[in-house]
């Protein structure tokens, strides 16, 4: 089965700065990678890459079975991104921040049930719904980031730091609809400081230093398969 | 292409309805500019009706541009921007969208200010449908070079001064069209046809609007 992602020698600037020096990386369905690694050493600069939003300068690199050189903006529209700064319009009701992102990505679940579902599953229900996103918690704003996500179901998640920012109700919700997202075949990248909280969740991490893979382990994860046997 | 330009432009004004900072900021700033013209050349009706076309498409075109760094600065917040390059929305509907949400808005301030010039200035009305149009393709040019050129500055941090320079110059015919078909419309200057201003004000909102949505993406791409 072709990789969900495929990075050959990729590289990437932004300004006159290597954000990737050659990266090497391959990620299979279903699977879940985590890159650590000290500030700057390339971990966001991954996810933009794949996200098809840092242009490569030299290197091979698949998304999702679209060349990422070719048609970055196919891979946008198929990838999931949860970044540092979600896609909010601080004027606009956390609903209708949700109904806007949907219905752009024509998602799905854009229709007014399955976004009062959406927003009751992410804690953003009844009157936080109402709210103007601008006076959203960090968290909140980060749980509506995450409902956008949820909502374009996509097949490939990046989540940079997901964990940042959510209380604890916050990170078991997020850790289930990704969860949810794998069982339905979905696979994730995803980027973190915390190696406690997210190499349990990883099949591989994968440790990042100057623009590239450094070295490769394997992670904690436990896939459940048919019949209930698990592999790790 | 369409869809997506209905999105945008109703995510525009949605927002222009919470904030109202075009309402309460760039309509009054529009006002403020008439007033200080008024001032300016003294209290006789004459000079003022004679100065009236010009000092209207001078008003809107100080206001629109300041219409157009809000429409920009709207995608300027954190992740917007690539949130707008991740929705998958179609780079011509966004500019074109857009577009429409800055021509809905000045045409609502052009309203304010076509009283005030009326009112203040002692302006008579010749023909109102020559107005309207020369309005409503002027506005429609002006919008397109703004969105346009609001882009390209878009990812610059000195976005808020440079808009000012580029888009003033390219706009410099429609002030000039503008004024001269108002002139006709409002009976306060040379009589003759007003064929050729209303056709080049049409021809340059065309030519800007295709060019919006030929080179948005590109655009988007590079700020």
């Amino acid at each position: 089965m072709a990789p969900v992602v495929l990075l050959r020698a990729a590289v990437a600037t932004t300004g006159r700065f290597p954000a990737l020096a050659g990266v090497d990386l391959e990620l299979g369905q279903g699977e879940v990678v985590v890159l650590e690694g000290a500030n700057g050493a390339g971990k966001t600069s991954v996810l933009r890459a794949c996200a098809g939003l840092l242009p490569l300068s030299a290197g091979e690199a698949t998304v999702l079975g679209h060349d990422l050189r070719r048609d970055a903006a196919a891979v946008r529209r198929a990838v999931g991104l949860l970044g540092h700064s979600p896609a909010l319009y601080d004027d606009l009701t956390v609903a209708e921040n949700l109904r806007f992102s949907l219905r752009a990505a024509g998602a799905p679940a854009a229709g007014r049930a399955e976004l009062l579902g959406l927003l009751e599953r992410t804690g953003l229900g009844g009157r936080v719904a109402a709210t103007a996103a601008g006076r959203l918690s960090a968290g909140q704003r980060r749980r509506l980031g995450l409902a956008v996500v949820v909502g374009r179901a996509p097949m490939l998640w990046l989540l940079d730091e997901p964990h940042a920012g959510l209380d604890a109700e916050g990170r078991t919700l997020l850790e289930g609809v990704l969860a949810e997202a794998l069982a339905a075949g979905a696979s994730a990248l995803v980027a973190s400081h915390e190696p406690e909280v997210v190499v349990p969740l990883a099949d591989r991490v994968l440790t990042m230093g100057g623009g590239r893979v450094v070295r490769s382990r394997r992670g904690g994860r436990r896939r459940v398969l048919a019949g209930g046997a698990h592999v790790a | 292409m369409w869809r997506d330009a209905v999105l945008v432009a109703g995510k525009d004004l949605r927002i222009e309805l919470r904030s109202r900072v075009v309402l309460h900021q760039v309509l009054p700033f529009g006002v403020l500019v008439l007033l200080l013209f008024a001032f300016a050349l003294g209290p006789e009706h004459g000079p003022l009706r004679q100065a009236a076309p010009g000092l209207f498409w001078l008003a809107v075109l100080f206001a629109g541009v300041l219409a157009v760094q809000r429409s920009v600065a709207v995608e300027g917040g954190e992740g917007t921007r690539d949130g707008l390059r991740l929705s998958g929305l179609d780079p011509a509907g966004i500019f074109l969208g857009k577009t429409v949400a800055v021509v809905v808005e000045l045409l609502v301030l052009e309203a304010v200010l076509a009283a005030g010039v009326l009112l203040l200035f002692g302006a008579g009305v010749r023909s109102a449908g020559l107005l309207v149009l020369a309005s409503l393709a002027g506005t429609a040019g002006m919008a397109a070079i703004g969105t346009l050129y609001g882009s390209l500055s878009a990812g610059l941090r000195v976005r808020e001064t440079l808009l000012p320079l580029l888009a003033l110059p390219v706009l410099a015919p429609v002030l000039v069209a503008g004024t001269r078909a108002w002139q006709l419309g409002l009976g306060t200057g040379p009589s003759g046809g007003s064929g050729p201003w209303v056709a080049m004000l049409l021809v340059f909102a065309a030519v800007y609007l295709a060019l919006g949505v030929l080179v948005f993406g590109p655009l988007q791409e590079s700020a």
